[in-house]
């Protein structure tokens, strides 16, 4: 298991410095100039001595390469420079938003584990009667409905139907646990919907796999209850590409937060991309860009590393 | 000669009936509703909106940028049938010429994304080596990236426009595509067939073109359709974040951004049928890949 960490963890440095690379190009060699871009000289006309002192300040009147190694530089100390909006360091202004964040994927996750096993298994064993179609159908469309607007829907319904909107401001749960809830009931369940329909589709189709393996139909031949086939033989194994898959929804759910936070105007960390976007705050934006990979690539080791310790296989290979 | 017209019809006949005649048009149809019945609800919605998309011109009853300032927030009615938006302009046409949008940048993005992926994934299987090491590389890299948040960041970088955003949602799609082409690519190449060009001296763009790629064009079928969807909901993300399509023109996301939410006591509607529109259009579109996928791939079989 030492060797099998150890070389994972190699791994991920060239992903790593090659996602550095990338967000630091797409920044910095992708069309135009940024200064020129930060005062808006893309509209009208521009005064050259603000361009100069612009590109002075953002270090752009060095070579490339040394502006390549600041970046990178800063990115080993987790300095990311300041934001040109606010003037605040990025990582500060980061560390305000984050608890938001985590505590809506976190719950998201929660309750879209615990829509989607019980129905992806309820689907596999009722497979091909009016109970698959339904929750499939359902899962498609999970799919294709955008969060932004199941979001806005929400927000329509309480606000029609029950004159209320939900509280602007975050209260951390151990503040106010009531008005925290009030807060997050919201969007974690129009996350969650969406990361479900996903889950429920993969643990539907592992657990069919599964379903049609030599051992189970000796479970079935010893004569144990359908109960005890599914839940302590087929569904322990059929688990693993689900772990995998909520790993790699994660990605997704940093892109939900993106949208399903402007829907509901949280101050969380995918608020702070778009509006980073909007500003044109390319530090932060860069920051965010290259963190959301970072904290990807780390959520996927920690899969395969799960993976490793339920299939002592993948280790030797 | 007479004596063997009769033999050589009975013969013909009973080879027809063991190999079984080419389904007409029609036939071919009703059975793929037959046996598909989700898939061809997909088609079908997909076929109503391409015929939406492609005459909307002439369907749409209003202008959709025209903007009416005696009809604000008109509720829906015979005049018009999803009501009107905050400009009076009437919400239907808008969604109407929407679907053109929707449909350009899922389809654009999604095969540019594709083919690219594709072609790489086929190249970096056949060279092998250093090549495949390097692009598998920079493959791992892109696919460190969310989708939406790679697509955010070069969208702002590029700039609001429609073409800017097929760019940005086709980069994403590029790993994903060369990750499974690649991996298909691998075993084809692996076949006899391959190395009996490869002994009779063909070049290795012909061997690659020729007996490669057409080996390769179910996976990447497959891989297109199920894009098609994400492209088309990654461009309403876009346009909903401000970063898609500029106003006046009738994208579905935009419709549903800026003040859309806000009019929601007065108007809802305005924040209902585009959203019904994007779903409904990305459902069809991940229905018809499902079944699609279960036709040409019985090995991937999946939900």
């Amino acid at each position: 298991m030492r060797t099998y960490i150890l070389k994972r963890l190699l791994l991920i440095i060239p992903t790593l410095l090659g996602a550095a690379c990338l967000v630091f190009m797409i920044m910095r060699v992708i069309p135009g100039d940024v200064a020129l871009l930060i005062l808006g000289g893309d509209q009208g006309q521009i005064d050259q001595k603000q361009l100069v002192a612009m590109r002075k300040q953002l270090g752009l009147d060095q070579p490339l390469l040394v502006q390549f190694g600041t970046w990178l530089w800063g990115v080993l100390r987790f300095d990311f420079g300041k934001s040109l909006w606010t003037g605040q360091p990025v990582v500060e202004e980061l560390l305000i938003r984050l608890p938001l964040s985590l505590e809506l994927a976190l719950l998201a996750t929660l309750v879209s584990v615990a829509i989607s096993i019980p129905l992806g298994m309820l689907a596999a064993i009722r497979q091909d009667t009016w109970v698959d179609y339904v929750i499939r159908v359902v899962s498609i469309g999970g799919l294709a409905v955008p969060s932004f607007w199941v979001g806005i829907l929400c927000i329509l319904l309480l606000v029609i139907f029950f004159g209320w909107g939900p509280p602007l401001e975050f209260t951390p749960p151990w503040v106010n646990p009531w008005a925290n809830f009030q807060m997050m009931v919201w969007p974690v369940l129009t996350v969650g919907y969406r990361y479900a329909a996903v889950t429920t589709r993969m643990t539907r189709s592992t657990l069919l796999e599964v379903l049609r393996e030599d051992y189970i139909r000796t479970a079935w031949a010893k004569g144990l209850r359908e109960r005890a086939v599914v839940v302590r033989h087929a569904l322990k194994n059929s688990m693993l590409p689900v772990i995998t898959l909520i790993g790699t929804e994660f990605a997704f759910l940093i892109g939900g937060l993106v949208v399903t936070e402007t829907v509901f105007t949280l101050n969380g960390v995918g608020r702070f991309v778009v509006d980073a976007v909007a500003h044109r705050d390319y530090p932060v934006v860069q920051a965010l860009v290259f963190l959301t990979a970072f904290s990807f690539v780390i959520v996927n080791l920690l899969v395969d590393l799960t993976y490793a310790w339920f299939d002592p296989r993948i280790r030797y290979r | 000669m007479a004596t063997n017209a009769p033999d050589y019809a009975l013969e013909h006949a009973t080879a027809s009936a063991v190999l079984r005649p080419q389904p007409t048009a029609t036939e071919a149809v009703v059975r793929f509703i037959r046996t598909k019945p989700l898939g061809a609800a997909g088609a079908f919605i997909i076929l109503t909106m391409l015929f939406v998309a492609a005459f909307a011109t002439a369907l749409a009853p209003y202008d959709p940028y025209a903007a009416d300032y005696a009809a604000q927030f008109a509720r829906p009615s015979a005049e018009h049938w999803f009501g009107t938006d905050e400009f009076g302009r009437d919400l239907l046409s808008r969604i109407m010429y929407g679907a053109r949008i929707a449909l350009f940048v899922g389809f654009t993005a999604s095969f540019a994304g594709c083919t690219i992926g594709a072609l790489l994934g086929v190249i970096s299987a056949y060279w092998g080596g250093r090549l495949d090491l390097i692009l598998e590389r920079v493959m791992d890299v892109l696919l460190a990236f969310p989708q939406l948040i790679l697509a955010l960041a070069i969208a702002s970088i590029l700039g609001p426009a429609v073409q800017n955003v097929v760019i940005a949602i086709s980069i994403p799609i590029i790993p994903r595509a060369a990750r499974v082409v690649r991996s298909t690519a691998l075993s084809v190449k692996e076949n006899v067939y391959v190395e009996a060009v490869q002994a009779l001296g063909a070049s290795r763009p012909r061997i690659v073109l020729q007996h490669i790629v057409p080996n390769v064009a179910a996976p990447y079928i497959i891989i297109v359709t199920a894009q098609l969807g994400g492209a088309i909901l990654a461009e309403a993300a876009l346009s909903y974040l401000g970063l898609g399509a500029a106003e006046p023109t009738p994208s579905w996301g935009l419709m549903l951004s800026g003040s859309a939410p806000s009019y929601a006591e007065k108007a809802p509607w305005i924040a209902i049928f585009p959203g019904i529109a994007i779903s409904l259009g990305v459902f069809g579109f991940n229905l018809f890949g499902d079944s699609l996928r279960d036709a040409l791939d019985p090995k991937l079989r999946r939900g």
